[in-house]
């Protein structure tokens, strides 16, 4: 198809009578469906589903997959996304049958190697984290931060006080933290960067208090900055009687060098999809585990994999101040499976390396590309890095240009317009998965940007020139929303 | 040793080094106080070779009874149904599973007229309006769903009936403590359907929604018309649980009143995967969109005039509102979504109706073969592929012994209902062969008379 002509609908395909599916003949005697549902319950109209043949199915998810542009397909640096490479082999493995073909619900004797993986995983992301326990039942970083501030506030309660409902949060926080507060019924309190771009030490200082139930902090922070402070800021919040909650999103910065139980962080969650390389999915499914010092154990979602004396794995529901489920069955199982095999494959020096590539990385190209951009907050930076396009801005060329410019040059652009306090900001995360080469092709890409903004600043306005579509008209979509096909 | 998925090599580290002016990586890592570094390697398994980590994986998955060694009649939630060849090949395409939530459209539409198609379906299905691009599971679902009723309509009791799926209730009870919801159940009568009598009694002006699973845990099909007025008499929202695949026959939810369907898309296309991940589906009216969770997709048009998809009505979303966002879902199941896309096409208008209509029909005759040798089934009400036979020894005992004849029992109910002890959920799916039906028919005769 050439890239010009609209894709169709796999509706718009559609032609009654093509299947692309083939069912065993029903080999049981059939009785009248008029005398196992009464009649107002047995449906009238069919719902409209494709009629395509195997391999027009075949062809449309492909040619939809072709308009689609993932890590396999080139450079992604999306900001705190972490857009690292997924392993093949993980995939194969989490299709095991003795994984993919098994029902949470069989006797646990039955799935000793899935529980074992499980406890496995569960005791190896609290080494890693420096965490004593760790429930693998979120299906999300933003699940695994409500369940942790769900922990958070029945501590608090336990010990009487449930007065404690803020939730600290820097201003350069990603937005699923006041979010997580609010659906845990708590308040947010936010507090601002200071010209550092770490957190303002008085600031939080002054927030501290009797009501303090928990301060939230993203670790290398959003800035891609190391709050070095933290064992200062871990002090001021635990002596005012709250906790620290770690958003685990920038741990790829860290691994093997700095855990956050260490840093005295009480609660983490880790985004699975993203460090220990999930995949993403198109957008899902992640998993978000919560590790937890001793004090809150006792609040972990049930069950938890345990071991008893004979070595046998089991579920432990024995819980009697778990703060209750937070996702039908085991958690997304599939991702976990993959998360391990990530970390079986890497093991303690692989990890390290992780991370320190990943940081060689992105200092290397913020120091480059700091030659053309402006650089707001200029020290070493960790796994990601910002910079603010406010010399292009001067030239009437926005961020947003410069976004859909590079995808003229088979890139995905970084994270744009977050964190929220610097103005035109691109948000810049390489990994450690990709060469020198990629990388250094990008930064000349980007260096070419910036002299066209100078030079000829209307090929970056009116970009992208080569995808499929141009540039969409996002405000009508969201004023007439059209959100399924109708025939016409 | 050796890593694979990291590029950098000496000579690439040190022009690197070199050109950020430092001497070694170390100096990177400076501003992480000596206090909170870590003073030797993390105390982890070393690392595994790509043939020593598929033989350890194997042999952990080689521990577990699964679909492929055992004859499956284990449902409660998480089915065992089939799933066409083309599925996997089609996810397998690594601009799917390797890209992330569709931020720039103009690369991203292929992901966004998926999702778009798949809204379309899930609509079409339950008979809603809208639907939005996928939730964590079911349970979750359920759970926003109660959420946002009480966001909706200003009030924070929520009923939610006894035969709807325990883990689907644990979880509402998370959500409802989280935001000062209360909670009140409703039972289930002599039919194995939830109790008219009883919602009447309980419900009342300050009830934000009624919650109820069509066909519910126990198998039974509710007779949704029968509580319609019930729940719109006391202007509560009516939020309907559903196993999709049943909606082959079933009449749609949004048919029968429901304002909210919530459900899981695994019968379509996912595998039970011991859990997850699966897929939770959400649909509702047009009325109610602006208050929906998650990720929603829209057509529209680019600057020539072409068709398009974006991300739409993100000003509910987290990353826009922040604290007053309508949930604090981000990432979602986009890639089993997809999977359940691609199965609904290859299945098409026709071979969901043959599917839905061949677990029916199985299951049907499973009871009818259970019953003829004199095993109860217990309740009298209408169902779809599944159903609850009486024992008369304890399900624990008897699932161990159908385990040695190699069949994976069903769902032993007294774990979640005390007044259910002894009593068995069966799930007869398509897959399913009459012989295997009989053969468990004749273990379950021999174990019980024993």
């Amino acid at each position: 198809m050439r890239n010009d002509q609209e894709k169709a609908l796999i509706f718009e395909m559609s032609k009654p009578g093509r299947v692309a599916y083939n069912l065993p003949e029903l080999d049981v005697p059939e009785v009248d469906v008029a005398s196992l549902l009464p009649k107002h319950l047995i449906r009238e109209t069919p719902a409209e589903l494709p009629e395509v043949s195997e391999l027009q199915l075949v062809r449309h998810y492909t040619e939809l997959s072709r308009r689609n542009h993932g890590v396999d397909n080139g450079f992604y640096p999306l900001g705190s996304c972490t857009m690292k490479y997924n392993p093949k082999i993980n995939e194969d493995i989490a299709r095991y049958p003795g994984f993919a073909q098994t029902h949470p619900y069989q006797p646990e004797e039955t799935v000793q190697g899935a529980l074992e993986l499980l406890y496995n995983l569960q005791e190896e992301l609290a080494e890693i984290t420096g965490m004593d326990s760790v429930t693998l039942q979120p299906a999300a970083g933003a699940a695994g931060e409500w369940t942790g501030l769900m922990m958070i506030r029945a501590y608090h309660e336990s010990r009487g006080e449930g007065h404690r409902t803020k939730v600290i949060v820097p201003n350069s926080a990603h937005g699923t933290n006041p979010a997580s507060a609010a659906v845990a019924g708590l308040e947010t309190v936010t507090i601002p960067s200071d010209e550092r771009g770490l957190v303002d030490i008085q600031a939080l200082r002054d927030a501290v208090g009797s009501d303090t139930a928990a301060l939230m902090l993203t670790n290398p922070n959003t800035l891609g900055l190391f709050e070095e402070d933290i064992v200062e800021m871990a002090q001021i919040v635990h002596e005012a009687g709250g906790l620290l909650y770690y958003d685990g999103a920038n741990a790829n910065a860290i691994l093997g060098i700095a855990r956050p139980g260490d840093m005295g962080f009480d609660v983490v969650h880790l985004n699975l999809h993203k460090t220990f390389t999930g995949p993403h999915g198109g957008g899902g499914p992640g998993a978000g585990p919560v590790g937890v010092k001793k004090i809150l154990e006792p609040f972990l979602p049930k069950p938890i994999v345990a071991k008893n004396a004979e070595g046998m794995f089991y579920w432990d529901n024995d819980r009697p101040q778990s703060m209750g489920r937070v996702k039908g069955y085991n958690g997304n199982f599939g991702i976990l499976v993959r998360a391990y095999s990530y970390i079986r494959t890497m093991g303690p020096e692989g990890l390290l390396q992780v991370s320190q590539n990943a940081v060689l990385n992105a200092n290397y190209m913020m120091r480059r590309l700091a030659t053309a951009y402006q650089l707001p907050y200029d020290r070493v930076c960790k796994h990601e890095f910002v910079l603010s396009g406010v010399l292009q801005k001067k030239l009437g060329v926005r961020t947003l240009d410069i976004a859909k410019r590079l995808l003229d040059f088979g890139y995905h652009p970084p994270t744009i317009y977050f964190p929220l306090i610097v103005d035109e900001c691109m948000m810049i995360e390489p990994t450690e998965t990709e060469t020198k080469e990629t990388l250094d092709e990008f930064i000349d890409v980007m260096l070419q940007i910036a002299r066209e903004c100078e030079e000829n600043p209307e090929i970056v306005q009116e970009a992208p020139h080569t995808t499929v579509v141009k540039r969409l008209d996002e405000a009508t979509a969201a004023r007439k929303p059209v959100l399924r096909y109708q025939a016409q | 040793m050796k890593y694979r998925y990291l590029p950098q090599t000496d000579q690439d580290k040190r022009e690197m080094l070199e050109t950020l002016g430092i001497s070694s990586i170390e100096e990177l890592f400076a501003d992480i106080p000596e206090e909170v570094r870590s003073k030797g390697p993390i105390q982890i398994p070393e690392a595994l070779s790509e043939p020593e980590l598929v033989k350890y994986f194997t042999g952990l998955s080689n521990k577990n009874v699964n679909f492929s060694t055992h004859v499956n009649f284990l449902g409660a939630g998480v089915y065992q149904h089939y799933i066409p060849s083309t599925v996997n090949h089609m996810l397998l395409r690594g601009e799917f599973f390797t890209a992330y939530t569709p931020y720039q459209p103009e690369i991203s539409q292929g992901e966004l007229q998926a999702i778009f198609e798949y809204q379309t379906m899930v609509s079409e299905l339950t008979g809603m309006e809208v639907a939005n691009s996928s939730m964590y599971d079911g349970a979750t679902s359920l759970a926003e769903a109660a959420m946002m009723a009480s966001g909706q309509t200003g009030k924070k009791k929520v009923i939610v009936s006894r035969a709807v799926h325990p883990e689907s209730r644990a979880v509402l009870k998370s959500y409802a403590y989280g935001q000062g919801v209360e909670l009140v159940e409703v039972g289930i009568n002599s039919e194995g359907v939830t109790d008219p009598a009883a919602l009447e009694a309980i419900i009342d002006d300050s009830t934000a929604a009624v919650i109820l699973q069509y066909p519910n845990f126990l198998g039974n099909v509710e007779d949704l018309a029968t509580f319609e007025p019930i729940v719109h008499g006391n202007s509560a929202l009516m939020v309907v649980s559903s196993n999709p695949l049943a909606l082959g026959v079933l009449e749609a939810p949004g048919k029968l009143g429901a304002d909210i369907v919530v459900g899981d898309m695994q019968p379509f296309g996912i595998p039970a995967s011991f859990g997850g991940p699966h897929c939770g589906y959400f649909a509702t009216t047009t009325k109610l969109m602006r208050k929906m969770p998650g990720r929603i997709v829209g057509q529209t048009k680019d600057e020539n005039g072409k068709r398009g998809f974006v991300l739409t009505l993100q000003a509910r979303e987290q990353h826009i509102r922040r604290e007053k966002a309508t949930s604090n879902i981000c990432s979602n199941q986009a890639l089993l979504a997809l999977a359940a896309s691609i199965t609904l096409t290859a299945l098409g208008k026709q071979g969901v109706q043959e599917m839905a209509m061949i677990n029916l029909q199985k299951a049907h005759y499973a009871k009818q073969a259970l019953q003829a040798k004199g095993l109860e089934i217990v309740y009298s009400a209408p169902s779809f592929n599944e159903f609850v036979v009486k024992l008369s020894k304890p399900v624990a005992d008897v699932n161990k012994q159908l385990l040695n004849a190699g069949i994976i029992g069903g769902y032993d109910l007294g774990l979640d209902y005390p007044e259910l002890a002894g009593h068995t959920l069966l799930a007869v799916t398509e897959l399913r062969t009459k012989e295997e039906i009989d053969t468990l028919v004749q273990e379950l005769e021999a174990i019980t008379r024993a």
